[in-house]
C-alpha cells in the first residue's frame, strides 16, 4: 500500500483533520519526553473513539504496517517514539471520564485523561487516585499503565498496577478484549498485571477503571538532617524497622541539597550531607503519635536536626526542594544525565560510595536524589556536551551505574521504562532465555510484531552501549513539568 | 481491648525474641527493632541450612517429560487439590523444594523456595513484627508459599492490604520446555521487562512451576481490634460500602446471618478512633474468628451442598440466588452455601452484575471466557509451555 492509498483510507475511517500528513505538523510527534531520539511517522492519526481506533488497527492489521501508540508523549524512554514506516496513533482525543462511581471506589476514563484530572474530578467525594508520578498534571492514565508508573508514594500506596481494576484493550488485529472490571479480580490468567508495563507492546488500551482511595484527614512532613549518607540510610531501614510505613520518604544528597535551596529557597541545611523527607498520613491523632516515634528513631540514627511540617503550606514548601531538584541541578552544569535504577536499600551506603569514586574517575560531579522508601536511585551525571569527550564518558560513567545496580541485586530501570532507552541495558538484566520468553509473550498478543515495533525487549543480537535521558542546556522536554 | 491478632495454627515467637532482646541489654526501641530484624535474619540462615534446593532434579523431570511428550501435575502441599480434577499423571512434588533463601525485614522483601511452607513463612516474619499483606488462606499446615502464589487467593484483607499478585515481587520458574528463567526482583519498583511474574500468581501452574518467590512484605499493625454489630444483610452491605469510602483503618470484615463483623488494624489511635465511629460490641475471639474464616473452618463453610465465590463491585446488589450468604471484603467478596445444584445462574448473575464467579465445591469452575479471551490465554499458554507438559484444565 504505498503513501497515497493509506492516506486515503485513513481519511475514509477518520476526518480529513484527523489524519496529519504534513512533515511540518507531523515534528510534534517526532518524540516523547527523551527527544534525543527522534524519528517522523509516516503519518499521524488522532481518532476520537474506540472504533475509530479499531478500525485504524483492522487496516494497519490488513496491510502489515507498523503502528505505535501514544499518551500524552510524557515518557522519558521513548517507549512513544514513531516509527519510520508506521502510523503514530494518538490517543490523546479520547480523553473522557466516563463514569465516577464513588459507592465502589473506581472511575472508569479513556485512556488520554489525565492522571491529575482523575483526582481533581472525584475529590469533592473524598477520595483520591494514588500514584502520581512527577508529570501527573499531563501525562495520561493510559501511559501510566503501559510504563507501570509510580510517584513518590509507591511505598505505602503502590504502583499502577495496584491501583487499576480493569483495561479494555485493542489487539493489533482490532480485536477488543476486557481485563477486569470494577471487581477486585477476575477469571483467568491476569492479564491485567501483564499489561502494565507493557510499553504498548501488547495492545492498545481504550479504557481504564481505577481504583481510588479515601483521601486521608491529615499528612505531614519531616525533614531531618544527617552528617553522613550512610547515617540517612540507616535512619531509612530504622524507620521501617519500628514497624512504620511512611506515605512517602525521600533522601537528597549534599550537592542535590544546595542546589534545590539555592533555587527554591526552602530552609533546607546547605551543610548537611544528607537529609530525609517523610510524610505521614493518616487520622491527626495517629499522624501526632507517629511523628513522636519517627522523631525518636530518626534521632537515634544520628539526625542532626528533624523538623516537622506545622501545616499545609509549610508541608508544601519542605516538598518543594525536593520537587525542584532536577532543574535545581540542571542550573549547576550545561548538561545532565539521569539514571533511573532501583537497589535494595541496604546497599545504599556502598552504591553512593562506589559512584562518587565513579565520580572522581570520570571527572564529572553526580548530584543523588532517592526514592528511598522504594530503594528508586536517580543519580544525575552532569557533564557539558560542547567539551569533546564529556558526553561519551558520562554514558560510559551510566552504564558502569546501572551494571552495579544489578550486580546489588536491583534493576536497571525503577519507573522510566525502557523504551529505546535502555534497551541494551537489558541485555544486562536478563538472560537469553528470559529475553526469548518475553518475545513469545509478545508473540502470543501480536505474531507480526507490528505493535510498537523495536521497542523495550531487544533482540538476541543487540547488546552493546548504554543511554540514558540527556538534558541540554536545560532544554527539558516538556520544561513545564515537574521532575522527581 | 486493642491486641495483636495471633493466629493459634501458628507459632508467634514474638515473646521469645522480646526476652533475648531484654538479656541483650537494648535500651532504646529503635535498638530493639534492629536487634529484633537482627536476631530473625540468624534465625533464618540456620533455618536454611537444613533447608533443601531440589531446583536441579525439578528441571531434570521437566526436561524428561518434555522429551518424552509426557503431562506432569504440579505438587506443593496438596491442600488444594480438592480443587482441581483429579490428574492421572506423573506428579512433579515441589514441597521438598523448601527453605527461606532471604529475609531482610528492612527491606520489606522475603524470598524463599516454592515449597517452603507457609506456616514458617509467616513464623519467620512474625518473629521481626511483620506480615504477608495478602493474608493468605491455609487449608492445611502443609500449604506452600508456591501454592499460594499459584493459586492466588487471597484472604480477608484483601481489599486494604492487596491481593497475592499485588505483593509478588519476583519469580524464579521452570516452564514447559524445561528452561530455568528469572523474572521481577526484590525491589519495590521494577519496570524492566514484561511483568511475568504477576502473571504467574493465580496461573495455578499452566505456564510452568515456580521455583522460587520474592513476596513483599509489611510490618503488622500495633494493634486490631474487631467491633461486631447485630445488622440484617442489606443494612450491613449499607454500611460497609459506605465505611469502605470513608479513611478508616479497615482491614476485613464479615457479614453471615445478622452479624456484621469489622476488623480494624493500625496505629492505636487511629483504631480507637475509628471503633467509636463503627459502634457495636468489642470481640474477645477475634483472631480465632477471622483465621477460621480466612482458612474456611468457620461453621459456614461446614456441611454438603455447594460452595460459590462471587466477586463483585463492593455496592453491587445481592445476585438473584437462593442460598446462605457471607460477605466479606466489604461487598467484594461473597460466599453461598447451596443445598440445591445452580447450574450456571451465579455465573449469569455475577456477570449482570459486573463480576464473575467460581464454584468451589463440589468441583472448581468458574466463570467461561469470551472466545477470543480464551484464545489470547491458550496461545500465551503455548507460549510458556509448546508441548503442554503443564496443561491442565484448571483455568
Amino acid at each position: 500500500m504505498d503513501n497515497e492509498q493509506l492516506v486515503a483510507r485513513l481519511q475514509r475511517i477518520l476526518g480529513r483533520e484527523q489524519v496529519i500528513v504534513d512533515v511540518s505538523a507531523l515534528r510534534a510527534f517526532e518524540s516523547d519526553g527523551l527527544t534525543a531520539y527522534r524519528t517522523v511517522p509516516r503519518v499521524a492519526v488522532l481518532p476520537n473513539d474506540t472504533a475509530e481506533v479499531q478500525a485504524v488497527l483492522r487496516l494497519c492489521h490488513e496491510h502489515r504496517i507498523p503502528v505505535v501508540p501514544r499518551g500524552a508523549g510524557t515518557g522519558l524512554s521513548g517507549g512513544a517514539l514513531p516509527h519510520k514506516d508506521g502510523v503514530l496513533l494518538s490517543l490523546a482525543r479520547l480523553n473522557k471520564i466516563l463514569q465516577i462511581d464513588g459507592d465502589n471506589r473506581v472511575v472508569r476514563v479513556e485512556p488520554g485523561v489525565r492522571n491529575l484530572a482523575i483526582s481533581e474530578a472525584v475529590a469533592p467525594l473524598g477520595l483520591y487516585y494514588a500514584p502520581d508520578p512527577s508529570s501527573q498534571i499531563a501525562c495520561s492514565i493510559g501511559g501510566n499503565v503501559a510504563e507501570n508508573s509510580g510517584g513518590v508514594h509507591c511505598l505505602k500506596y503502590g504502583l499502577t498496577v495496584h491501583n487499576v481494576l480493569g483495561i479494555r484493550m485493542l489487539t493489533m488485529a482490532g480485536e477488543l478484549l476486557e481485563f477486569g472490571g470494577a471487581a477486585l479480580d477476575a477469571p483467568g490468567l491476569d492479564l491485567l498485571a501483564l499489561l502494565h508495563g507493557s510499553e504498548g507492546m501488547l495492545g492498545v488500551i481504550v479504557e481504564v477503571t481505577v481504583r481510588l482511595l479515601p483521601t486521608p484527614v491529615l499528612a505531614r512532613v519531616a525533614m531531618a538532617d544527617f552528617p553522613s549518607v550512610e547515617a540517612a540510610g540507616d535512619a531509612v531501614a530504622a524507620i521501617i524497622a519500628a514497624g512504620i510505613v511512611p506515605a512517602g520518604l525521600e533522601m537528597m544528597d549534599n550537592l542535590a541539597i544546595r542546589a534545590a535551596e539555592d533555587f527554591v529557597h526552602v530552609g533546607y541545611p546547605r551543610d548537611a550531607a544528607a537529609i530525609l523527607l517523610c510524610e505521614l498520613d493518616g487520622s491527626a491523632a495517629e499522624v501526632a503519635v507517629s511523628f513522636e516515634r519517627v522523631s525518636e528513631v530518626l534521632r537515634a540514627a544520628g539526625a542532626r536536626d528533624v523538623r516537622i511540617s506545622k501545616n499545609e503550606a509549610e508541608r508544601l514548601q519542605l516538598w518543594k526542594g525536593r520537587k525542584a531538584a532536577f532543574p535545581a541541578v540542571g542550573r549547576l552544569a550545561p548538561d545532565y544525565y539521569c539514571m533511573d535504577g532501583t537497589i535494595p536499600r541496604r546497599r545504599l551506603g556502598e552504591v553512593l560510595r562506589a559512584i562518587a569514586d565513579l565520580s572522581a574517575e570520570y571527572g564529572l560531579p553526580v548530584a543523588n536524589v532517592f526514592h528511598a522508601g522504594d530503594g528508586n536511585l536517580h543519580p544525575l551525571i552532569l557533564y557539558d556536551a560542547n567539551q569533546p569527550g564529556e558526553l561519551h564518558a558520562a554514558e560510559a560513567m551510566g552504564a558502569r551505574i546501572l551494571q552495579m545496580c544489578v550486580a546489588v541485586g536491583g534493576t536497571i530501570t525503577g519507573e522510566h521504562g525502557v523504551g529505546v532507552e535502555k534497551i541494551d541495558q537489558m541485555c544486562v538484566q536478563f538472560g537469553g532465555g528470559e529475553l526469548a520468553q518475553f518475545h513469545r509473550i509478545k508473540a502470543a498478543f501480536d505474531p507480526m510484531t507490528l505493535l510498537n515495533p523495536g521497542k523495550a525487549v531487544p533482540t538476541l543480537r543487540r547488546c552493546a552501549e548504554l543511554g540514558g535521558m540527556h538534558v541540554h542546556a536545560g532544554h527539558l522536554p516538556h520544561a513545564e513539568l515537574p521532575r522527581f | 481491648m486493642c491486641m495483636r491478632a495471633i493466629c493459634p495454627m501458628l507459632n508467634c515467637r514474638d515473646s521469645d525474641v522480646a526476652d533475648n532482646l531484654e538479656s541483650a541489654g537494648a535500651d532504646t526501641a529503635n535498638e530493639r527493632v534492629l536487634l529484633r530484624a537482627q536476631a530473625t535474619l540468624g534465625a533464618t540462615i540456620d533455618r536454611s541450612v537444613a533447608d533443601k534446593d531440589i531446583s536441579s532434579d525439578l528441571v531434570a523431570q521437566v526436561k524428561a517429560a518434555y522429551a518424552a511428550g509426557r503431562m506432569l501435575a504440579i505438587r506443593g502441599g496438596g491442600t488444594k487439590c480438592w480443587w482441581a480434577e483429579e490428574l492421572d499423571r506423573e506428579v512433579l512434588d515441589t514441597a521438598p523444594h523448601s527453605g527461606i533463601v532471604s529475609y531482610e525485614p528492612t527491606e520489606l522483601v522475603l524470598t524463599a523456595r516454592a515449597g517452603t511452607r507457609l506456616t514458617d513463612v509467616v513464623a519467620a516474619l512474625d518473629s521481626a513484627g511483620q506480615s504477608l499483606p495478602f493474608e493468605p488462606p491455609m487449608f492445611g499446615a502443609n500449604a506452600t508459599l508456591g501454592g499460594a502464589v499459584a493459586c492466588g487467593v487471597s484472604g480477608p484483607r484483601r481489599p486494604w492490604g492487596g491481593a497475592v499478585r499485588d505483593a509478588v515481587l519476583g519469580v524464579e520458574l521452570i516452564n514447559g520446555a524445561a528452561e530455568r528463567l528469572t523474572f521481577g526482583g526484590q525491589v519495590m519498583k521494577n519496570v524492566a521487562g514484561y511483568d511475568v511474574s504477576r502473571l504467574m500468581v493465580g496461573a495455578r501452574g499452566t505456564l510452568g512451576v515456580l521455583t522460587q518467590i520474592s513476596v513483599k512484605v509489611l510490618p503488622k499493625a500495633e494493634c486490631e481490634v474487631t467491633c461486631v454489630l447485630q445488622l440484617e444483610r442489606d443494612a450491613a452491605l449499607a454500611r460497609v460500602v459506605e465505611w469502605n469510602r470513608s479513611p478508616l483503618p479497615l482491614s476485613a470484615t464479615c457479614h453471615v446471618v445478622d452479624r456484621l463483623s469489622v476488623r480494624l488494624s493500625g496505629a492505636h489511635a487511629a483504631v480507637e478512633e475509628a471503633a467509636a465511629r463503627i459502634g457495636g460490641v468489642r470481640s474477645d475471639d477475634s483472631a480465632e474468628f477471622w483465621c477460621a474464616l480466612r482458612d474456611q473452618r468457620s461453621a459456614f463453610f461446614d456441611g454438603a451442598g455447594e460452595l460459590w465465590r462471587f466477586s463483585l463491585p463492593h455496592a453491587a446488589r445481592m445476585p438473584r440466588c437462593s442460598g446462605e450468604w457471607l460477605i466479606e471484603w466489604a461487598g467484594a467478596q461473597r460466599w453461598l452455601r447451596s443445598a440445591t445444584p445452580l447450574g450456571d445462574r451465579p455465573f449469569v448473575e455475577a456477570s449482570a452484575l459486573g463480576g464473575h464467579a467460581q464454584r468451589w465445591r463440589p468441583s472448581w469452575q468458574s466463570t467461561p471466557l469470551p472466545a477470543a479471551q480464551r484464545e489470547l490465554q491458550v496461545r500465551l499458554q503455548q507460549a510458556f509451555d509448546p508441548r503442554g507438559v503443564f496443561r491442565a484444565g484448571r483455568l
